[in-house]
């Protein structure tokens, strides 16, 4: 890797974890496309619990590891830290492995 | 703040079609590793890390698109304009495992839906139309953030539609399938604007202080220099 790769790579890495760590708390917390294309049949109540009709998220069981630290992004600002090294780790590691790429000479 | 979970639970799709799509999932990445191992480089491996973690930083970037309802990027244009589809949907196969795993986000057995449309589809379609335009288009940040946009809006819409199709083949609920097409449409069109103006702002930036990193720009795969020290 060349230094001025290293350097790139950093700067990127920073805008990564300053968006995810700290711009994310400014997201909107409205339901996404998906969320509300879900939702969209049924009526909620004040706090987005299904009162009644018929939706695709009625359908909806709940996730094998909802009792996690980090589900559903628990920790404000921290997971979206934790997430981007994580990420960048398993990405960089798992391209390594999946293309096969040979030893660095 | 709470943010919401973003990607197909648990239960929407009935077992049968989920299963389905866990294995034409798991059978379009190994394609896709196999096609980028040909074109890897040194310095592909950081950069695919780098762009997986930038997806992910950015999915959480909720914006709203109308009342009560937001849109985040979803990165398989972006994906493949930087490091190219093969690489492209690895990486955001990447984010959807993590987010999977760590956050709960996506259920687990609807990961094979999820990197389907945003992997698969998103990325291919994104390729497609960027590479259509950039034969036209002027290789330039401008050209490429153009480029990005437009990819980008198609990419989303498309990622969109395949879940409609997925809810077709297996959906739990009766809703009516016409209706839920036109709806994922409407919402995922607004949302592949945002999408597009964030793709667009971040290739520019990325062509305009390292080209040679543009997987789009290079005028087709660099042939390895034999000799020539990394």
């Amino acid at each position: 890797m060349t230094r001025r790769l290293g350097w790139f790579l950093g700067a990127g890495l920073l805008v990564a974890l300053l968006l995810a760590g700290v711009v994310s708390n400014f997201a909107s917390a409205s339901p996404d496309g998906l969320d509300h294309a879900a939702r969209a049949g049924c009526t909620l109540d004040g706090s987005g619990e299904i009162t009644g009709g018929v939706c695709m998220a009625l359908g909806e069981t709940g996730h094998e590891l909802a009792g996690s630290p980090f589900a559903d992004y628990g920790v404000a600002g921290l997971s979206g830290v934790v997430g981007v090294l994580v990420t960048f780790a398993v990405g960089s590691g798992l391209v390594r492995l999946a293309t096969g790429r040979r030893a660095r000479q | 703040m709470e943010t919401q979970a973003m990607h197909i639970a648990n239960g929407i799709v009935d077992g049968p079609v989920s299963a389905l799509f866990i294995v034409v999932a798991v059978a379009a990445l190994a394609v896709c590793a196999r096609r980028a191992r040909a074109g890897l480089e040194d310095r592909l491996a950081p950069m695919a890390g780098l762009v997986a973690a930038f997806i992910f930083a950015a999915q959480m970037l909720n914006f709203p698109i109308a009342a009560g309802i937001s849109g985040h990027l979803l990165g398989g244009a972006l994906a493949a304009i930087l490091v190219g589809p093969w690489l492209g949907a690895l990486c955001v196969a990447t984010v959807l495992v993590v987010q999977a795993l760590l956050f709960a986000d996506g259920g687990l057995t609807a990961i094979g839906l999820n990197v389907v449309n945003m992997a698969v589809v998103a990325t291919g379609a994104g390729f497609l139309v960027a590479a259509a335009l950039l034969r036209v288009l002027p290789r330039t940040p401008a050209g490429l953030g153009l480029a990005a946009f437009i990819a980008s809006v198609v990419s989303v819409v498309a990622a969109a539609e395949g879940f409609v199709l997925q809810y077709a083949l297996g959906g739990t609920t009766a809703l009516p399938f016409a209706e839920v097409a036109t709806l994922m449409a409407g919402t995922h069109l607004l949302i592949g604007i945002g999408e597009g103006l964030i793709a667009a702002v971040t290739v520019a930036t990325v062509a305009r202080v390292r080209p040679d990193l543009v997987h789009a720009l290079r005028r087709s795969a660099p042939a390895p220099t034999i000799g020539a020290a990394a």
